[in-house]
């Protein structure tokens, strides 16, 4: 009896096995192969412009990003960014979804049209801002400003950091929309129809039902939005280049700088560990949030 | 909301001030004046949705405008013109970029189907003890930041060849999305009732024929918008395109950054190849949006 | 030709046993209802029998061959679901045809073998429709079709009606039976509710926590459930319990105490009861009558008018008694009442549960429905 049980198991184990072992093993591999090179290089002398320069590094790359007045601009310019792109998001995503749940003229289409920057590539959504949104002296925004009789701002050499800001929320303010929508929608109408027999108003019932309800999907928009927002890169990319100086230049883009333009690998993959980090530490709370959702 | 409330509350004191206690008995006084509210709601909403919107439909416009009507003062009344989008197709780069893009986005999603039915469907199905922890393995693969891997896979790329290569890409995005699309994949065969491949079992199908002839049609609609969702998110990739692909593989991400540099001051051009180049995903976006919350959130969000 | 036997069937899910050797017989043509609680493992027991899920040991025999490691497919059965697991995207037809079509069946061959169980079940008009376009009876039947089409010789029903409005649900069960005595074949039928298991089977297997507690025709589970489990679940409303005091047993009958100090003989076969030990006293509502001589008393706490009869909850004491009585009984709420029964209808458990023999066989116990068919049935340990 027993063994039959056993034998049972196993053959169950491996049709199992060998249903999943293409997807496993890809993925086993693209985390392992690159994140143990990216670790090994952290402890390299190797930079492509210096071939000759080999050889074990210990914490000197470590040490060289550490005393390097850049890295700390980059850390604070990624944290104001996902910082006020978080703030923006969430609470105009909270506020549109409430909005967009009420019942009014067309608003499936009105649904449609805000949620439609989420779809727009960043290269294309970053220059569109850019040169349409807010040039200096062609850009609709300069255009009202002016037909207000306000000076023209000019968004990218004044203002470098709010302009990215500014960008990135448009694109992700559909995210968090979407996303809070779909929970609002899951809210029970009994509830709601309860509370207002109970005497509760609309505010109330925005603070009381609504926004408990919606606890848990604006947490997972937060953390959702923290891990792309940590390595945002296209935007700036296409817009500012990290500059002027290093105003805009997050870690993402400092590693590009450090890899790519400066070849200098060893340090870049220092800095690559630092980006692993911050989002593991994010990624360890979502993962454990969405097993806990795998429970029920 | 506030300022609905804000809004609403003032209408209502309007309408209804001889009463002192008016519509509590009657409805609550926030209904009192349904169509005023209504209204205003509708005022919001789209006022809200234009706004938002505005950056794209004066993209779209500009698209249609010729150079020197895209530069100078914004206006809606211009007469439309069809010559930047020829002047972007005859741009000896435009097709080839488009077609990377779809050769990319298209050929990463169907590997990724591919590799992730046969996982998607024993995890749903054949369920063991380690079934839950290899999904959030699979999901937390998802979370580690491009940016850090970065250096390997560039020098590995250079290495092997695929630096500036469509097949490169396609590797990436295909890894990229893999544990979206798995994970989606077993939401929607999870939710598909059991007895149904059961009785198809009863009925004498095998394993292969109860996924052709059970599995798969019923799960098609969510099999598609997994697809889409896969589509969209290799389409609008710009980290991994900007760098590892320069002129022969760059996608339209690519192509469309490089609209960037100063000298390139084209705007009706650059809003013409903009607006190509979302309008397909745009369109997926706005089919797909109810499925794709749970992708995007890995089922935390229903 | 099919009979079905388990011999000492075990399941086991992890360290859970659900099932915990079970042995049955099932002979050819014969309508078997499995009833119990849910979490009995009835429908463990039938997954068990159409190969869906496997015994963790024993033998399933299907005419006499071992049919443990034979598919699904193969073992010449057809289940009905209780979901009806139509397959949606496909018509009725297609559904009706769908094994057929796995077995490459050519297409008219198909379609003959539709249209005749379509006519069996009245679904000719239907057969172009997709399932979301049929009512549940509708959809119930066509689940019923799928299996006819295949022509098996056991036919398993998994809680089929529980899906279906009341009324539908009285209409399927005459069609069900209508069903069995026109394809003549051996059905097994799982179910929770008593009432089904009652009007449809030939043999009754009531089953409690993996263990079968009894085997046998619904009016011998009826007249003489084997234990207290069987006796509080077979019967509607449930079978009263009271606590009483025995005086003197023996194999002629075990006179007993009542509450309120009567004392009465009950007709059961005593000889194993050691003295002084505790009984219990077992007495359907509807044996119960209104008797201002009667033994027993109470106090009506409420009273239920059903029209043709009634029903009275009586406070004796502790306990709470059901009466089913007349519907013309013009008592009210409080009002006080004497009551009693006549002594052969009661039943007596032991302290180990176990119904102590009845000395006289119910002239109905033996009877099935179809009396050319002999139903052996297993009686009580």
């Amino acid at each position: 009896m027993n063994k039959t049980r056993a034998s049972g198991r196993t053959v169950g184990g491996l049709r199992t096995l060998s249903l999943q072992a293409p997807a496993v093993t890809l993925l086993l591999l693209w985390m392992i192969v690159p994140l143990g090179m990216t670790l090994w290089f952290s402890f390299q002398r190797y930079n492509l412009l210096m071939p000759e320069m080999t050889g074990f590094a210990g914490l000197e790359n470590y040490e060289y990003l550490f005393t390097d007045p850049a890295l700390w601009s980059a850390m604070g310019t990624t944290l104001l960014l996902v910082g006020w792109v978080l703030a923006i998001t969430v609470v105009g995503g909270t506020l549109l979804a409430v909005l967009f749940q009420q019942e009014f003229a067309g608003r499936g289409i009105a649904r449609v049209l805000a949620i439609s920057p989420f779809f727009v590539m960043p290269t294309v959504s970053a220059l569109v801002w850019k040169n349409m949104m807010m040039h200096p002296s062609n850009g609709v925004l300069s255009w009202v400003a002016e037909s207000f009789g306000l000076p023209a701002v000019d968004w990218f050499s004044s203002l470098p950091l709010t302009s990215i800001i500014i960008i990135v929320a448009w694109q992700w303010l559909p995210f968090a929309l979407l996303i809070l929508l779909t929970a609002m929608q899951s809210l029970d109408e009994d509830q709601v129809e309860a509370a207002r027999m109970d005497g509760a108003g609309p505010v109330a019932i925005f603070f009381f039902i609504t926004l408990p309800h919606l606890k848990r999907a604006i947490s997972v928009v937060i953390m959702i939005e923290m891990i792309f927002l940590l390595t945002i890169f296209a935007e700036i990319f296409v817009t500012t280049s990290g500059g002027p100086g290093l105003a805009t230049t997050n870690l993402a883009y400092l590693i590009y700088i450090r890899a790519l333009l400066d070849f200098d690998v060893g340090t870049a993959s220092a800095g690559g560990v630092i980006a692993i980090v911050l989002a593991n530490i994010v990624a360890i709370f979502l993962v454990r949030m969405v097993a806990k959702n795998l429970e029920d | 909301m506030t300022t609905t409330t804000k809004h609403d509350r003032l209408e209502t004191s309007s309408r209804g001030g001889g009463q002192a206690v008016p519509a509590r008995s009657a409805k609550l006084p926030f209904l009192a004046s349904a169509n005023t509210r209504k209204l205003g709601l509708t005022v919001l909403g789209w006022t809200v949705a234009l706004l938002i919107f505005f950056p794209i439909f004066w993209m779209v416009l500009t698209g249609f405008k010729t150079e020197s009507a895209a530069i100078a003062d914004p206006s809606l009344i211009f007469s439309p013109t069809l010559e930047s989008y020829q002047a972007v197709q005859e741009r000896a780069g435009y097709t080839r970029f488009a077609l990377n893009s779809v050769a990319v986005a298209f050929g990463s999603t169907l590997l990724a189907l591919l590799i992730a039915i046969p996982s998607a469907y024993s995890m749903a199905f054949l369920p063991t003890r380690r079934t839950k922890g290899t999904l959030l393995w699979m999901l937390s693969t998802k979370m580690l930041p491009p940016v850090g891997v970065l250096v390997p896979i560039y020098l590995i790329f250079r290495d092997v060849g695929l630096l500036d290569t469509r097949t490169g890409l396609i590797i990436i995005y295909t890894l990229m999305n893999l544990p979206i699309v798995v994970w989606m994949l077993y939401t929607f065969f999870k939710d598909m009732p059991k007895d149904i491949l059961e009785a198809g079992r009863m009925d004498g199908a095998t394993t292969f024929q109860e996924v052709c002839f059970l599995l798969l049609p019923l799960t098609l609609p969510g099999i598609a918008s997994t697809g889409l969702l896969s589509v969209i998110l290799s389409w609008n990739e710009a980290f991994w395109s900007l760098n590892l692909t320069s002129s022969k593989a760059a996608p339209l991400t690519a192509y469309i950054a490089s609209f960037s540099s100063p000298e390139g001051l084209f705007w009706a051009k650059l809003s013409a190849a903009s607006t190509m180049a979302i309008a397909p995903i745009l369109v997926f976006g706005w089919l797909t949006q109810k499925q794709m919350v749970r992708g995007l959130t890995f089922g935390a969000v229903k | 030709m099919a009979t079905l036997q388990l011999k000492q069937i075990t399941k086991s899910f992890g360290d859970t046993d659900v099932i915990k050797g079970v042995d049955l017989e099932v002979n050819d043509r014969e309508f078997v209802v499995f009833v119990g609680p849910s979490g009995c493992g009835k429908s463990t027991l039938m997954r068990m029998i159409a190969g869906l899920e496997s015994a963790t040991s024993g033998d399933i025999l299907i005419d006499g061959a071992r049919m443990n490691e034979v598919g699904p497919a193969d073992r010449g059965l057809a289940m009905v679901f209780q979901s009806y697991a139509l397959y949606p995207h496909m018509t009725v037809e297609g559904n009706m045809g769908f094994s057929m079509r796995l077995a490459g069946v050519p297409k008219e061959a198909r379609r003959e073998k539709v249209l005749e169980a379509a006519k069996i079940l009245q679904l000719e008009p239907l057969l172009d429709r997709k399932p979301k376009a049929l009512s549940g009876g509708q959809r119930q039947r066509v689940a019923i079709g799928r299996a006819i089409v295949r022509n098996p010789s056991i036919f398993l029903f998994d809680e089929p009606l529980s899906n279906l409005d009341a009324a539908l649900r009285v209409q399927m069960r005459i069609e069900l039976a209508r069903l069995h005595e026109e394809l003549d074949a051996t059905m097994i039928y799982v179910t929770h509710d008593q009432i089904e298991a009652m009007t449809m089977a030939d043999k009754i297997v009531v089953l409690h926590d993996g263990v079968v507690e009894q085997v046998g025709s619904p009016m011998e589970l009826y007249h003489h459930p084997c234990n207290r489990f069987v006796a509080g679940f077979i019967g509607s409303p449930k079978m009263n319990f009271l606590d009483v005091d025995l005086v003197q047993s023996g194999p002629e009958g075990v006179r007993i105490r009542l509450p309120g100090g009567e004392a009465c003989t009950v007709p059961v076969d005593g000889s194993r009861l050691a003295a002084d030990s505790p009984l219990e006293l077992g007495i359907r509502p509807e044996h119960l009558q209104l008797d201002d001589q009667g033994p027993l008393a109470g106090e009506i706490k409420v009273l239920e008018r059903l029209g043709g009869q009634t029903s009275l909850y009586v406070q004796m004491g502790e306990a709470m008694v059901t009466l089913m009585t007349d519907g013309d009984v013009a008592h009210r709420v409080h009002d006080k009442v004497r009551f009693g029964f006549a002594p052969g209808r009661a039943h007596l458990f032991d302290a180990e549960t176990q119904a102590l023999p009845s000395l006289h066989q119910h002239p109905l116990a033996g009877l099935t429905r179809h009396d050319n068919r002999l139903s052996s049935t297993s009686g009580c340990q």
